[in-house]
């Protein structure tokens, strides 16, 4: 059996716990925008968002629209025991943002065994049958090509 | 008027240890589990339920203080902690202990951890439930930057350290590979362990199924039941008692930079086990030792690259080289630190690390079945890559 690694799940996949510190991210994914939190006093941006900055301490934030592009940082593959949601293995992408931020993602569309750390990766959104959205990433460009 | 303590260092001892037998379905409650451990251990050290006033518990053990000292007669309790973090807070428990017996909190404690965790609560299996659409939790907001990705399960948060771990150092499966054989290899000849006469070859490491790619099967630890318990004392009434003491020379915990859920892959470095050193710098510190005086270790192996990385954490190698450590044997029984000699988490059986601590005390008597020659100082670490616990443990010949 060979793997359709385009494959991304669109139901039953695990909610996401909310709050009011974190739902602005949620939101931004239904409208198909990939939100990063930013403190409103030092500027500094931060994912997990929360409700205070670690830096400068500040409780008032906002949010900034990220490119999109990133780097693949790390990935895994997961394949069992199987996770609901998931049909066949789940290709998970650790992606650094370009402005800085990490997030945990699947990376769609290409074979596990052709990633490699350094990958270039391009968000897309991918609506979910129960009325939400999930960002997810495919590779743009192999590790080491100018982009 | 009493003398300030201003250091935990040498003022408690482990003085008893007890288990339940090892198994995959124990058909008994975790709350027999327990009583059984906590008995045993009472035994070990010669004394009695009423002696008792302090019990410390991993806050994810399913059997509270109050049913384990009803279910002893325990009439009078003064010093109840309960440790975070699931396997992190192992040692921590014996930490607990050490504080309130060199504070005068209470005198006699004892620690335990039981779980019917292959038969009841697979720790394995993924998370099926990750919010309920009321309030989340802060847990619950942790999780939820990995769930909806098919993140769920200990091996899959693990395993994108793993990946950058490799990376960054150039290791391979094998390199992971090669602890989970020595461990199996001291399971071998230890009869309290699952894998007793089963040991494993690199070979069947690299045939095992990929659980989370980078990790294998034989890569994670095993699931079982079973209960440890231990009993804490001060050092100067463990010399009364039954056991030569294994004398708690350092205890402590640690919780690192941005820790998100277990393996905190948002934090800046994911080369290192930040925690893991948090801890290492004060049994150091503490002790006054230092890695070259540490005869034997157990290295919590609930990930067998976890171990190299705590290997790395704790100064017994450099960044990047506990691998080729390791691989040239330094870890066996004839090396400079043999690690998990009870067969590990891996080999023996997986009590959230308190198997380990038991073995580390074992090793100091000078009665473990894997018997390291001249044992006086074992150092014991909880779970990586959560906010974890460690101890250095030494015989009083040292203190």
């Amino acid at each position: 059996m060979t793997t359709d690694w385009s494959y991304a799940p669109t139901r039953d996949r695990l909610r996401p716990g909310q709050s009011p510190d974190t739902a602005f991210f949620w939101s931004g994914c239904d409208d198909h925008r990939l939100l990063i939190q930013r403190c409103a006093d030092c500027g500094v941006l931060r994912h997990p968002p929360g409700p205070a900055c670690p830096v400068c301490h500040s409780l008032e934030s906002d949010h900034v629209e990220a490119t999109g592009r990133g780097t693949l940082y790390s990935f895994a593959v997961h394949h069992y025991p199987p996770v609901q949601g998931f049909d066949g293995p789940a290709v998970v992408g650790l992606v650094e943002l370009d402005e800085g931020v990490r997030m945990v993602s699947n990376i769609v569309g290409s074979d596990p065994g052709s990633l490699h750390i350094g990958d270039r990766v391009k968000v897309f959104f991918l609506d979910q049958e129960e009325g939400w959205s999930v960002p997810q990433f495919t590779v743009i460009a192999p590790a080491g090509a100018t982009s | 008027m009493p003398r300030t303590v201003r250091s935990i260092s040498n003022e408690a001892a482990i003085v008893g240890i007890g288990a339940t037998e090892f198994s995959k379905n124990s058909g008994r409650s975790e709350l027999r589990l327990a009583v059984e451990a906590v008995k045993a251990a009472l035994d070990d050290a010669g004394l009695a339920p009423h002696e008792v006033d302090g019990l410390a518990a991993f806050a994810m053990d399913n059997n509270s203080q109050t049913a384990v000292a009803r279910s002893l007669g325990i009439p009078r309790l003064s010093f109840l902690p309960l440790t975070p973090a699931g396997g992190g807070g192992g040692c921590a428990t014996v930490a607990m202990a050490a504080a309130a017996v060199a504070t005068g909190l209470a005198e006699v404690v004892v620690c335990y951890r039981a779980m019917n965790e292959r038969s009841q609560q697979r720790f394995g299996q993924p998370k099926r439930a990750s919010w309920s659409g009321g309030p989340a939790t802060s847990h619950e907001l942790d999780q939820s930057w990995v769930l909806p990705f098919g993140l769920a399960t200990a091996a899959g948060w693990m395993a994108l350290v793993a990946r950058r771990y490799m990376s960054e150092y150039g290791l391979t499966s094998e390199d992971f590979g090669r602890v989970t054989v020595q461990s199996r290899a001291y399971a071998a000849t230890n009869p309290a362990a699952w894998f007793h006469q089963r040991p494993v070859t690199l070979e069947d490491h690299q045939a095992s199924r990929l659980v989370t790619d980078p990790l294998r099967l034989l890569d994670c630890c095993q699931e079982s039941d079973g209960a440890v318990a231990l009993v804490v004392t001060s050092l100067e009434r463990a010399r009364d008692l039954r056991q030569s003491p294994a004398v708690i020379a350092a205890a402590a915990q640690g919780c690192g930079p941005d820790q998100v859920g277990m393996a905190s892959a948002f934090r800046e470095d994911l080369t290192t086990a930040p925690e893991t050193a948090i801890v290492g710098d004060q049994l150091w510190a503490q002790s006054g030792l230092k890695p070259s005086d540490v005869d034997m270790g157990v290295i919590y192996d609930h990930f067998s690259f976890a171990v190299l990385m705590q290997l790395e954490a704790l100064g017994f190698c450099k960044p990047g080289e506990a691998a080729a450590f390791v691989a040239s044997g330094q870890t066996a029984a004839s090396g400079s630190l043999p690690v998990n000699t009870n067969g590990g988490q891996v080999g023996e059986a997986y009590i959230h690390g308190f198997n380990g601590i038991a073995e580390a005390v074992r090793q100091l008597r000078g009665s473990a079945v894997n018997q390291v020659a001249d044992t006086h100082v074992a150092v014991v670490t909880s779970g990586s890559h959560v906010p974890t616990s460690g101890l250095l443990l030494t015989s009083e010949e040292v203190s």
